[in-house]
């Protein structure tokens, strides 16, 4: 089943991320995610996730395809003006891909390449307009191309920024745009996350809750003060710092949120920093 | 008006290498606001020169440097004699100002200022930017806040998800342009303006270098 399929079909979704490797050795990344063939609907491939440089999404995504999988081929307007985003969009299709997670991409200075030139050409809004105009035959220039590249569109959302209303107004602005499922920011903070779904009032949108397992209480800590729009509870702090096994009790912590979810969304998107046993125990 | 800032004098010094005598120039209005290139600077400067044994012909703020009409006007009081036995012009201006003087002069022209941004002042020492220049202004939709300077994504649709409590998620003592855009509009009874969907940038307004030739 298709990623599309599995979104329509009304079964609960599951993605995870993988981020591609820093260099040429794909093997050991591709082997471990193995594991998750039938197990996950579609598996989101970054693209030089938080400015960090990485092997191309583009060709990773290609790789987890040949295996079997549903790749999401994550595309950011930090790196490519508006000729390279509508190429490797095209790049894209004819290489299989047919799942593209529209961002617009962490600033270069929050990572290892500080003096990197951002482009930002466009943004999050303007390349999910660019690829649904690619799809009705017309580039950005208003030429007409040749083919018939389609594509199943999604983007992201913050449910916990402060405000929300100047990112539900952008996420509405995605959506009418042509985007088709929503990919969140980590939630450990349920109650922020129904009140988003509240506010926003979209109930037949595809959203796909943001799932992080947390596997120490430093790492909860960071989560909680140095992640803009992502609080995690005091109860959950507090579970973290005591637990006998953090590990274990990130895995529990992450299984409680997602039955909470269960019922208020689509599905869930786990980020697990390529830990695919940690996937596999939540799923 | 144009903020620059002054370049680390062992910088300016080391440009000036093999130069002995130097005419110094500043400029009465953006560098002086900026206090930058005014009459004080100028003269410390000039002092500091003579100090690491420089011999400075003539010193002057010039009206604008940037302006050729007033600059003809202002060489004519240095005189001709000085810029036949100088060996460098050492500008206090911005950018525009150094090369405007590097063109008209035969003599090695070097800055002392760097050039920073298109911005407000809102205290003597508080300079903001708040202009790129792109040739395109959209401040009629976002309530009178430029996303394209204010914003470090310069983002037209909105704000990006690393927008929290009000700040920029690349300096979180910034505040987000967007925030504020939402804010201001959301007082004037506008939001319609962020909700509609804002096209591309024109970049081909920025082919540079730019000119303006009316006539």
């Amino acid at each position: 089943m298709t990623l599309k399929e599995a979104l329509n079909s009304g079964k609960f979704v599951i993605t995870v991320e993988i981020c591609p490797p820093k260099g040429t050795e794909v093997e050991p990344i591709l082997s471990d995610a193995e594991v998750l063939l039938g197990k996950v609907d579609a598996i989101n491939v970054t693209d030089n996730q938080r400015a960090m440089m990485r092997l191309s999404g583009l060709a990773f995504c290609r790789l987890l395809l040949e295996k079997g999988f549903d790749p999401i081929f994550q595309l950011t307007c930090r790196d490519r003006n508006s000729l390279a985003l509508q190429s490797d969009i095209l790049g894209a299709y004819v290489l299989g891909i047919r799942n593209i997670l529209a961002l617009s991409g962490d600033y270069p200075s929050k990572g290892d390449h500080k003096s990197a030139r951002p482009v930002f050409d466009l943004d999050s809004v303007q390349l999910v307009e660019t690829i649904k105009k690619l799809e009705k035959g017309e580039n950005l220039a208003g030429e007409k191309i040749n083919g018939h590249p389609k594509f199943t569109v999604g983007a992201v959302v913050n449910p916990g920024a402060v405000p929300i209303e100047p990112q539900i107004i952008k996420l509405k602005k995605k959506v009418e745009a042509g985007a088709e499922f929503i990919q969140t920011q980590v939630i450990y903070d349920v109650e922020i996350f129904k009140k988003f779904l509240h506010q926003l009032n979209m109930p037949k949108l595809k959203i796909l809750a943001g799932i992080f397992p947390l596997k120490s209480f430093k790492m909860a800590q960071f989560m909680n003060e140095k992640v803009p729009g992502v609080s995690v509870p005091e109860s959950i702090l507090k579970r973290m710092e005591f637990a006998q096994n953090p590990e274990e009790e990130g895995v529990k912590i992450a299984k409680e949120i997602i039955e909470e979810v269960k019922p208020l969304c689509a599905g869930i998107h786990i980020m697990a920093l390529n830990d695919v046993n940690l996937v596999l125990k939540l799923i | 008006m144009i903020i620059t800032e002054q370049k680390q004098f062992e910088k300016i010094l080391k440009s000036l290498e093999g130069a002995e005598k130097i005419i110094v120039f500043g400029c009465s209005r953006c560098a002086t606001s900026c206090g930058t290139g005014g009459e004080k600077e100028v003269a410390a400067i000039v002092k500091k020169l003579e100090k690491a044994g420089k011999e400075v012909l003539a010193s002057k703020v010039l009206e604008a440097p940037c302006d050729d009409r007033l600059n003809r006007i202002d060489f004519k009081e240095v005189g001709s004699g000085v810029f036949k036995t100088a060996d460098a012009v050492l500008v206090l201006s911005c950018g525009a100002g150094v090369q405007t003087i590097a063109d008209i002069s035969e003599l090695p022209v070097i800055p002392a200022l760097d050039s920073l941004f298109l911005g407000r002042t809102k205290r003597i020492g508080k300079f903001y930017e708040m202009c790129v220049m792109c040739g395109d202004c959209v401040l009629e939709k976002t309530g009178g806040i430029c996303p394209v300077a204010r914003c470090s994504k310069r983002l037209l649709n909105g704000p990006c998800g690393g927008s929290h409590d009000g700040k920029c998620e690349v300096n979180p003592n910034q505040d987000c342009a967007w925030y504020m855009i939402y804010k201001k509009l959301e007082k004037q009874g506008k939001l319609d303006k962020m909700e509609t969907r804002q096209p591309p940038k024109d970049y081909s307004k920025v082919i540079r270098p730019r000119k303006v030739e009316t006539r």
